[in-house]
């Protein structure tokens, strides 16, 4: 039962300013094309944040965070370390449910669905909503068995249906050619980006809608960097992403929009807390940002 | 030793540059760690001659009785009368058997379940602390104790029978198995169950398929260690399992025998040809353990290789 109010209240939010989040779409400096399709793909909402708040325990992580995350885009999240990034990333597929005090308050919708509403199974969230790490975590399996994990936890028993999502997948992680010769052999063998875009297969095998990366790139070295990111360039026809980095430059290189998170002091609490920034097309955020710490961050006079 | 030289390419002032001396210098501290080490081998030493006299000891005063007509030790009935010099432990190696592998079906799957629980599901819970707590002063729990709690609750009740003894074992192994296995489920890393969680997976799944096979090497280890110790135990038996000197092959009925009970029996005769019999049964006993460990390692590296 979906009450009618929510697809209203969406449409009504939706491209609207809102105090916290300056959702400007007034052409930016250069790329204005690409900037008119980001502003023109803003009626599918992927993601819908309205004040939302994280807790650990009794402390406030992550405060007014109000923001919107379209579809087939790539949408990053840069800011300093400690600034609620991540912790934002990981309440949209609610992996903070494993971790033992974290709270998520405020709203959060997936299209209409309410993703903390109680009879919501985490579960569920995740086969649609998948999550690729910052350290390459592969299980200590085959490549073949890394890969038909989340299609078997999914019900899939058929060998030959997931012989061919397998291999699906693994070409569209753009590992296929590099791995098919060994498929039984153990993940762990692979090199530090291929243990990445394995990962990234993986995700993508139990065909999620939003593929959520926590600085994916971190571990890796600039030539399997650019092959992440070239798959980013790929996989953002069929699938909506949004990515953590601490590389600027990579924000810039792959991303629609740009979020840019930082730390404050909590009058609330005394404690420092993560909060949002600005959000806006990339060029915008990196030409010409609104908010003077976000261009003191972009250009290096900060943290 | 430092060399200094001038370079040849010098113009105006002579460069000079030292080679720099990297060899040991002879210092208090380089006196520190010869001690240091000397002790650690004078202990290695120290550890390892008990051990090597024990298996020297059995081998010695257990090779005669158990090669004597061989195999007739491993599958001879025990002789009743104990003065009869000669062979015969098979019924106490059976007996063994049959009591030890009775308590590792109770106790592994239940320590494992437990440990499970208590580290998967309520780590922080009232509950869970009590039970972990209870395991801890069940380890300390002396053997003869729980034979003794075995004799009043099932052997008075149904009679001797190695079904009795193994309920004795298996309550000396489920905290060691527990404990174990909880210390092994620490190990496993955590983003290796964000991972499974990640793809849509629930948890009793991400337990069964990702967190207990990685945890497995070890919770194998962990269990031998307790089995070897329970196929080796006395006191517990002695109240529930009686003393046959026949096969008796149903576990659950009628006294049954075991190793361990019968080198006691036999080591504490003064006959000769029963103090035999007891090096012979202590013989069989460590070579026994030997092999179920040998045999344990062997299938959890095939299962560990396949993954």
């Amino acid at each position: 039962m979906i009450p009618e109010d929510i697809n209203k209240g969406l449409a009504e939010r939706t491209g609207v300013e809102r105090p916290g989040v300056r959702l400007s779409v007034q052409p930016p400096p250069r790329s204005a094309d690409r900037a008119e399709k980001v502003a023109a793909a803003q009626t599918s909402v992927v993601f819908d944040l309205d004040k939302l708040e994280v807790y650990y325990g009794a402390f406030r992580a992550v405060r007014n965070v109000s923001m919107q995350i379209f579809k087939n885009e790539i949408t990053a999240f840069i800011g300093p370390s400690g600034c609620g990034k991540t912790t934002v990333l990981r309440s949209f597929n609610r992996m903070h449910d494993v971790t033992p005090g974290a709270r998520v308050a405020g709203g959060l919708r997936y299209h209409t669905a309410d993703l903390y509403a109680p009879h919501v199974s985490a579960t569920e969230v995740r086969r649609r909503i998948g999550m690729v790490f910052q350290k390459p975590n592969p299980f200590p399996k085959s490549i073949y068995d890394n890969v038909a994990f989340g299609l078997r936890s999914k019900g899939i028993r058929g060998k030959s249906e997931i012989d061919s999502l397998v291999e699906k997948s693994l070409r569209g992680a753009a590992l296929w050619d590099e791995v098919k010769d060994r498929l039984r052999a153990s993940a762990l063998g692979l090199s530090g980006g291929q243990q990445q875009r394995l990962c990234i297969a993986r995700t993508i095998a139990v065909g999620p809608e939003v593929v959520l990366m926590d600085e994916p790139c971190s571990a890796l070295d600039p030539v399997a960097t650019a092959h992440i990111e070239e798959l980013m360039r790929e996989l953002k026809s069929k699938f909506t992403i949004v990515i953590v980095t601490h590389n600027m430059q990579q924000a810039a290189r792959v991303s629609d929009r740009t979020a840019f998170f930082t730390t404050e002091v909590d009058a609330k609490f005394g404690l420092r807390t993560g909060t949002l920034v600005e959000y806006n097309a990339t060029e915008k955020i990196f030409s010409n940002p609104s908010d003077e710490r976000t261009e003191k961050y972009i250009t290096g006079r900060f943290g | 030793m430092s060399a200094v030289g001038i370079s040849a390419g010098a113009t105006e002032t002579a460069e000079i540059f030292v080679v720099p001396d990297l060899t040991a210098k002879r210092s208090w501290r380089s006196v520190k760690s010869a001690i240091m080490t000397s002790l650690m081998i004078a202990s290695v030493i120290a550890v390892a001659v008990p051990l090597v006299a024990v298996i020297w000891a059995v081998f010695a005063r257990g090779l005669q009785a158990v090669v004597h007509g061989f195999p007739a030790f491993f599958v001879d009935e025990i002789p009743v009368i104990a003065r009869r010099p000669g062979p015969g432990m098979g019924p106490a190696i059976v007996g063994t058997l049959l009591a030890t592998g009775a308590a590792t079906l109770i106790a592994v799957p239940l320590g494992v379940a437990g440990a499970v629980y208590l580290h998967e599901y309520g780590v922080k819970n009232r509950f869970s602390r009590l039970v972990r707590f209870m395991a801890n002063v069940m380890t300390g729990v002396p053997s003869i104790v729980m034979g003794l709690f075995i004799y009043v609750t099932w052997t008075l009740r149904f009679g001797y029978s190695a079904f009795g003894g193994a309920l004795a074992l298996a309550c000396l192994m489920l905290p060691v198995v527990i404990g174990a296995t909880e210390q092994m489920l620490k190990l496993v890393p955590n983003h290796l169950r964000e991972a499974s969680y990640a793809v849509g997976t629930s948890k009793s799944r991400t337990i069964m398929s990702v967190v207990l096979p990685a945890a497995l090497p070890g919770i194998v280890s962990g269990s031998l260690l307790a089995v070897a110790r329970a196929a080796g135990e006395t006191a517990p038996l002695l109240f529930a399992t009686g003393a046959a000197t026949e096969y008796n092959l149903n576990p659950f009925v009628e006294a049954n025998t075991a190793l361990s009970l019968q080198i006691f029996g036999n080591a504490t005769s003064s006959f000769v040809a029963a103090q035999d019999r007891a090096w012979g049964a202590a013989l069989t006993l460590v070579l026994l353990t030997f092999l179920i460990t040998l045999v344990a390692r062997f299938v959890t590296a095939r299962f560990a290789r396949r993954r």
